[in-house]
């Protein structure tokens, strides 16, 4: 931990580096649990990576206290949003808790997040693919993001979680600027912070009224059962928890499948054997997918802080330095996987860390395989002769939740 | 090695998957598979829950691979003897099979209720294989009156579990305080008690059964030792397993009841304790130096070891005890049983400590760390298998007990004694 080049994750968070962060990905593994020069401790390599995410003493809660930007009012000011902080602190989303409260959180989650749930959202999930591609089906260029990779889960997620249409396009407005919340720079940039907090506090009143309306109408979609439910242990779900797991399955339900499904196409698009073998067996998808989320996975990192000393590999992590699981480096850890820069939806043992892992392992996991492969067999499928407008393409500032802005295809026709 | 012939004796989990693991790693010569029943390769948890319960047709419990592997099989026709000098194998029915390489893999029996007679009433099953459970569960769907199941170990207490859950009578008898006080300690085997209790077992511990008595060639009831008598018209003898070595017998390999000893590239040892470079063994069968426990030699009976070990012998048989170096995986296993997975990691055996590091048994969350002389040397998860992998670097490095404190959820330690039987003398 001692000799690094402890400027390498300053790097990775540098946008000139966002196309390919690999090679730095590479020399960060030499040493698998390496300090910063900003103090951060960052584990790239597979096996340390495996064994912070299920220490205890690696807390997940690790956000900044609450804190809204001075509005001038003085009722605001001094008693709305101080107030609305504090709830916000005690409330924070399941993604952001520790144990035993993330359990209960989670599991009351699970219960409504059913196979078959999740399962009867695939033929809707497809029809809402063939619509986007109906759309452009008079182009001969079009941007995957903002034509497909973009709508597809924001629509996706309000379905489940019913939102009634109609206000389906606030929720892609809101879902866009909330889920900058999740990069670290976020959290320090003062402008982005205001932003987020209205943003919230608009998000939050919706939710609100949303779910008093759940309460007295019940239908069947998740925030009526997340609002009607009772758990045998901890009874029922408080609203500010209520409101703050709903914001999270909104927010975590959208970028990030917004990167599976671009990041795959992009590396299908790299690798034209895949792609035509993808197009000839369907049935191939889920490989293809899986060696997506190892390859090219949504999330690059998540952070985490240390609550004790962590003695790792002859060191010590020292109690409350803050921690970067880099996912998308022991993803490409030789000591784990043979040949790990090649892209090969064969491999036979591929248990990559594209949905994190232990306890607070992806969520939405299974519905996230769904649309990718909708969108990805339908691509495949209906796209003739797609190529890329330019390689690499524009990314997004995100290092953490890493994705093009854009992605322009050139295409013969759609199908 | 790439050629020449290789044969497994075992033709289960670890004889599959040691004959996998030698195509994998490209041995392309002649490769035979004996085993003594007559079925393929089939996997055994599902013996002890779905198969009982009747989810899983007995059938349909073959493993995953066995179609694709390029070997030739000898099934129903279990090995007799080897001619260790011969290279040859042999085999009931009189067949010879040489061999360049052998990998033992002939696992373990179900150790039998010891009087013969009352062994053979109608109505005393023992669980071990494929036919024995499929035995079991049309008894079952008979609708015996009583169950009684004799031992609770980890078969007896998933016998339990699956038989209660099909609305069925069961007594469980063991002579242990609490059970699974053999791997896990009466701590941990205590709330487990409570877990049985709780689902309607009557739960007889501290006592144990002297005699299986029958009418018309039915078992009926049991004597107890404390004097008592239980009616039961099902018996499931839960008593533990017996390594099958009987046919080596005479031919100069260290083997008895208790396995084949072996050493750490898993090569046979023979009874001057030198090892055969042509012969290995892997999986319940194989007694090995456990660099976790100071190189005692233990056998286990996990399906994780059976997989591991075939495929380090695999690697041995191939490349040599060198490049293939020492077989040192962490124990591993997991228990289905009353709403609980239970999964551990690491040996207890002999420990000297319990503790509850993290979550509360009244959630039935939690995780108890084993401690032996200061250092952690297991790790027990109930229903909490997510927290367990943060245990494995601290048992594979012996690090202080209690391990890893400070964290989320962790209650201050209370070491105890774990209420483990004394360790055997090696």
């Amino acid at each position: 931990m001692s000799d690094a080049d402890g400027t390498l994750f300053a790097q990775v968070r540098d946008p000139a580096n966002r196309p390919d962060p690999y090679p730095l990905y590479a020399r960060l593994r030499a040493h698998p649990v390496a300090r910063q020069d900003d103090g951060t401790v960052v584990a790239s390599g597979y096996a340390a990576i495996r064994a912070l995410l299920h220490d205890p003493r690696v807390s997940s809660e690790d956000l900044p206290p609450a804190e809204h930007p001075p509005t001038g009012n003085p009722v605001k000011d001094w008693i709305v949003n101080p107030l609305k902080d504090r709830i916000a602190d005690r409330h924070r989303p399941f993604i952001f808790r520790d144990p035993p409260d993330h359990g209960a959180l989670r599991r009351q989650v699970m219960a409504q997040f059913t196979v078959a749930r999740v399962r009867g959202m695939k033929q809707r999930t497809e029809a809402l693919v063939a619509e986007c591609l109906e759309r452009c089906a008079q182009n001969r260029t079009f941007d995957l993001v903002e034509d497909l990779a973009y709508p597809l889960p924001v629509t996706v997620i309000c379905e489940l979680l019913g939102v009634p249409r109609e206000d389906e396009a606030r929720f892609h407005a809101w879902a866009t600027q909330l889920a900058t919340a999740l990069e670290p720079e976020s959290r320090k940039d003062e402008t982005l912070r205001a932003c987020n907090t209205e943003t919230f506090d608009a998000i939050a009143d919706y939710m609100r009224d949303l779910i008093r309306e759940k309460r007295r109408a019940p239908a069947d979609d998740m925030l009526s059962g997340l609002a009607t439910a009772k758990d045998p242990e901890a009874g029922r779900m408080s609203d500010p928890d209520l409101i703050a797991t709903a914001i999270l399955l909104l927010i975590a339900g959208h970028e990030t499948t917004v990167n599976l499904i671009t990041n795959g196409m992009l590396t299908l698009l790299r690798h034209p054997d895949e792609f035509a073998r993808l197009r000839a067996d369907p049935e191939r998808a889920p490989r293809v997918i899986e060696e997506l989320l190892r390859y090219e996975p949504p999330v690059h990192y998540r952070t985490r802080l240390a609550r004790a000393p962590i003695p790792f590999a002859g060191t010590v992590i020292p109690e409350g330095a803050p921690l970067v699981l880099l996912f998308a480096a022991g993803n490409r850890d030789p000591a784990r996987f043979p040949h790990p820069d090649r892209f090969d939806p064969d491999r036979a043992d591929n248990q990559h860390f594209g949905f994190g892992g232990a306890l607070h392992y992806c969520v939405g996991a299974p519905l996230a395989r769904i649309e990718a492969e909708a969108a990805l067999t339908a691509l495949a499928a209906r796209l003739r002769a797609p190529r890329l407008a330019e390689d690499p393409p524009p990314y997004r500032d995100g290092s953490s939740l890493r994705g093009p802005k854009r992605l322009r295809l050139i295409i013969d026709a759609i199908a | 090695m790439r050629d020449g012939t290789i044969v497994v004796a075992g033709a289960s989990l670890a004889g599959l998957r040691g004959a996998e693991a030698l195509r994998a790693g490209g041995f392309s010569g002649r490769l035979v598979l004996v085993g003594d029943e007559p079925h393929l390769p089939y996997d055994r948890p599902p013996l002890s829950k779905h198969v009982l319960t009747g989810e899983i047709a007995p059938e349909r419990t073959t493993l995953p691979g066995v179609g694709t592997l390029a070997a030739e099989w000898r099934l129903g026709t279990p090995a007799v003897g080897l001619d260790r000098a011969g290279r040859v194998l042999l085999l009931a029915g009189g067949e010879r099979l040489p061999f360049d390489r052998l990998l033992i893999a002939t696992g373990a029996r179900a150790r039998p209720w010891p009087e013969p007679a009352a062994a053979a009433l109608a109505g005393v099953h023992t669980l071990r294989s494929r036919d024995d459970a499929a035995a079991l569960a049309a008894a079952l769907a008979a609708r015996p009156e009583r169950v009684l199941i004799l031992g609770a170990g980890f078969l007896g207490c998933e016998a339990a579990s699956s038989i209660r859950a099909l609305g069925l009578p069961v007594t469980v008898v063991d002579p242990a305080p609490s059970p699974l006080a053999g791997a896990l300690g009466q701590v941990i085997g205590g709330f487990v008690a409570g877990r049985m209790e709780g689902a309607g077992i009557d739960l007889r511990t501290g006592t144990e059964v002297t005699r299986l008595e029958g009418e018309d060639g039915r078992v009926r009831r049991a004597r107890l030792a404390d004097g008592g008598t239980i009616p039961a018209d099902l018996v499931v003898v839960a008593l533990g397993a017996v390594r099958n070595t009987d046919w080596l017998a005479g031919s100069g390999l260290d083997a008895d009841e208790g396995g084949l000893s072996c050493d750490r590239a898993c090569r046979a040892l023979d009874e001057a304790g030198r090892p055969d470079d042509a012969i290995f063994a892997a999986g319940d069968v194989a007694r090995f130096p456990h660099p976790l426990d100071g190189d005692r030699p233990v056998a286990l009976e996990h399906w994780g070891n059976a997989v591991a070990q075939a495929a380090h012998a695999a690697r041995a048989m191939l490349a040599g005890p060198e490049a293939a170096g020492p077989y040192a995986e962490v124990p591993a296993f997991w228990s289905n049983q009353f709403g609980l997975t239970i999964k551990s990691l690491g040996l207890t055996e002999g420990a000297d400590a319990v503790a509850i590091v993290q979550g509360d048994p009244r959630s039935a969350r939690f995780l108890a760390a084993y401690g032996r002389e200061g250092r952690t040397v297991a790790a027990v998860s109930i229903n909490a298998g997510r927290w367990l992998p943060a245990y494995e670097g601290a048992i594979r490095e012996g690090a202080p007990f209690p391990p890893i404190t400070g964290g989320a959820d962790q209650p201050r330690p209370k070491p105890v004694p774990p209420g483990l039987p004394a360790p055997q003398p090696a």
